[in-house]
Order: C-alpha cells, then structure tokens, then sequence
C-alpha cells in the first residue's frame, strides 16, 4: 500500500509541481494568453512523457501494463494535441520565429531539438494509425517506435533544458531526469522481457519435440 | 603505436597553430581584417518593422540598449547613422509599434538608448538591432543578453558599403 501510494505520488508531483511552478512564473505577465497555453503545451507534453513509459512498463500500481498499453494510445494522442497547440500557438504569436525553428535556420541552439522530437512524435502516431494498413510486422512496428521513443526523449528533453522560459529550472530538471529514467528503464525491461520470452520459447519447442 | 603518432601529429598542429597566430599577431597588430563587415545574425530580422520613429526614449525606459558603429576595413567610427530597435519588452510585444524605436550615433559612432526591460521571449533574453538606411549594407543583430536580470545590452555594427 505505502510502494503504491508512493509511486503515484512521485509521479504525479513530478509532473504537478512543474506546471504549478511555471504558472507562477513573472514572466507571464509580459505573455498574451495564446503564447501561454502554447508553453503550457510543452510542459504538458513533457509530462506526459513521463507516463507514456511508465504506462508501457506496468510500473502504476493498479495499471498493469495490460491496461496501460491501452491507456499509452490516448495519452499518446493527447500528446499529439499538446504538441500542435505548442507549435501552433507560438507560431501565431511569433510567425518569423516559428517559421526559422521549422527550417533549421533558428538562431535558438534548442529549437532543432524541438522541431526533430515533434517530427518523430507526429511520425509515431501516423505509423500507430496506419501500421495495420501498412502491413507493418509488429516486430518492425516495436523495433522503430523504441527508435523514434529514444528521439522524442532527448530531443525534448534537451530542447526543455536549454529554454530559458516560465519553467523552474529545479522542477524541471528532476522532471527531465525522471523521462529520461523511466524510459530507460522501459527499454531494459522491454529487452529482457523479451530475451526471457525467447528462452522459454526456445526451451519449449525443444520440450516439446524432445 | 596510431595513438603515438595521432598524438604527435595533434601536437605538432596545435604547436604550429600557435606558433601562425602568435608570430602573425605580433608582426601586423591593426590588421584591415580586425573590421571585417558584421554579418546579419540568423532571426535578427525577426518582427522587424521598417521606419521606426527616432526616439530619445523607448517606452518609460529603464532598460539600455548600446553599441558603436563602424565602418568595415579601417573601422573610423560613422556618425549619425540610424540605428533601429526593438525587443520584448515590460511593455510590449516585439512585433508592437511601441516596442519599436531608432536612435542616431555620435561623432563616436556611438548610441545608446533607453527602452523598457527586455524579458525572455521564445526561450531568450534577447533584443533586435537593425542598421537599414541605404548608405551602407543592411545588417540585422540579435544579441542575446548574459542573463535575464542584466538591464542593458552590447550590439556592434561594422557596416560595408551598399
């Protein structure tokens, strides 16, 4: 009861406390309020970030990752929303700097991190869509969604270290830590999970015809 | 046996780059190239709106924005060229009109001017400098400030004729 209460704390806190902080943040009173539902997104985003691993692993307490594969999809889909309401809003609010952040040719050093996450978000979810019509072996379908996972994550979480914006540096970076942890952490368990699965399988089938 | 050698070589150049630099700097100290031209910077020309009004002040101020003005080859300050700027501000959006407002330089080729405090924008403290009059090349600058508390900002133009 304590491990389950406390996991979902942890996690929950870590996505809270940066949103709560950023809401605090002075510099919002200098912003229109479509640039701050546009950062407001990326923090989102980033948040979600954390659960979409965690989800996969089965680590929530009362989640196992039966549900939780399932839950992935919708989280996952709201992370595409979040990110079109990022990308979308700042460019409203700033259409030349925007424009440059999409063609690489932003003076920003953490825009190219935010623009390259963005593609392999939007490229995962149109694969997740049309992986079946595409005839896409569910092995190939893993093996690149773990690929372009490992994108989003650095990408974005550099991208949100190097901004200097509503976001407190101390909640932000122990969030940023924890993306990067669970996603690790679910690419291991994914790889030994799998190695395990395999074994078994190879010592059944030479059960079997022994 | 690779690693000595890579070794060897990496200090042979780093030995000869110092020695190039060191013996160059010593024979031609005021080099023509010490003003190369200032190259536009990427996103400087970001919101910029052409014909700011010159102004003594930008807003209610409390923020400053200075820097020289130079001409490209034997660097003689320019005097009197229109330098304009803008920013995020306290008091505006960078594409606002009243964030917007141009200066002169001195017969130092020197400005400086007061505009309200520039506050980080699209993940940067920074302002917008533009030197676009006709005489000399366009350039735009987009310096970034050290931090966001600081309350005033470099910018340097060496301009090359148009």
């Amino acid at each position: 009861m304590a491990r389950l209460i406390l996991i979902w704390a942890v996690i929950v806190v870590a996505v809270a406390v940066p949103i709560a902080a950023a809401a605090l943040s002075p510099l919002l009173a200098w912003r229109d309020p479509l640039y701050i539902l546009a950062g407001f997104a990326g923090i989102v985003a980033l948040g979600i970030m954390l659960f979409q691993p965690v989800l996969i692993g089965g680590y929530l307490p009362g989640l196992p990752a039966r549900i939780g594969r399932r839950v992935h999809l919708w989280t996952g889909a709201v992370l595409v929303a979040a990110v079109v309401i990022h990308v979308a809003g700042l460019w409203i609010t700033s259409p030349p700097d925007m424009i440059d952040a999409l063609l690489f040719t932003s003076p920003t050093p953490f825009s190219p991190f935010g623009v390259i996450a963005m593609w392999a978000i939007l490229a995962v979810a149109v694969l997740a869509v049309l992986r079946r019509r595409l005839g896409l072996r569910p092995r190939t379908w893993f093996l690149v969604h773990r690929l372009l996972a490992i994108v989003i994550v650095v990408g974005t979480v550099v991208h949100g270290l190097l901004i200097e914006g509503t976001m407190e540096t101390v909640s932000k970076v122990a969030l940023c830590a924890l993306v990067v942890a669970a996603t690790v952490k679910v690419m291991a368990d994914l790889w030994m999970w799998r190695k395990r699965r395999t074994v078994h399988e190879r010592t059944d089938i030479g059960a079997s015809s022994a | 046996m690779s690693t000595i050698l890579l070794n060897r070589r990496t200090l042979i150049a780093a030995g000869g780059a110092v020695l190039v630099t060191g013996t160059s700097g010593l024979l031609l100290p005021a080099r023509a190239d010490d003003f190369a031209p200032t190259a536009s910077m990427p996103g400087g020309a970001n919101n910029y709106r052409a014909g700011a009004p010159t102004v003594d002040r930008i807003g209610k101020g409390g923020f400053w924005m200075s820097g020289t003005v130079r001409r490209a080859g034997d660097g003689a300050p320019l005097a009197g060229q229109r330098i304009q700027i803008w920013a995020h501000t306290t008091e505006g959006r960078e594409q606002d009109p009243q964030s917007h407002g141009a200066t002169l330089t001195d017969k130092n080729g020197a400005f400086r001017l007061e505009m309200p405090q520039i506050v980080p924008v699209f993940g940067q403290p920074h302002g917008h400098l533009a030197y676009d009059s006709g005489e000399f090349k366009t350039v735009f600058l987009r310096p970034v400030m050290g931090s966001a508390k600081d309350t005033s900002l470099e910018a340097h133009f060496v301009l090359q004729p148009a």
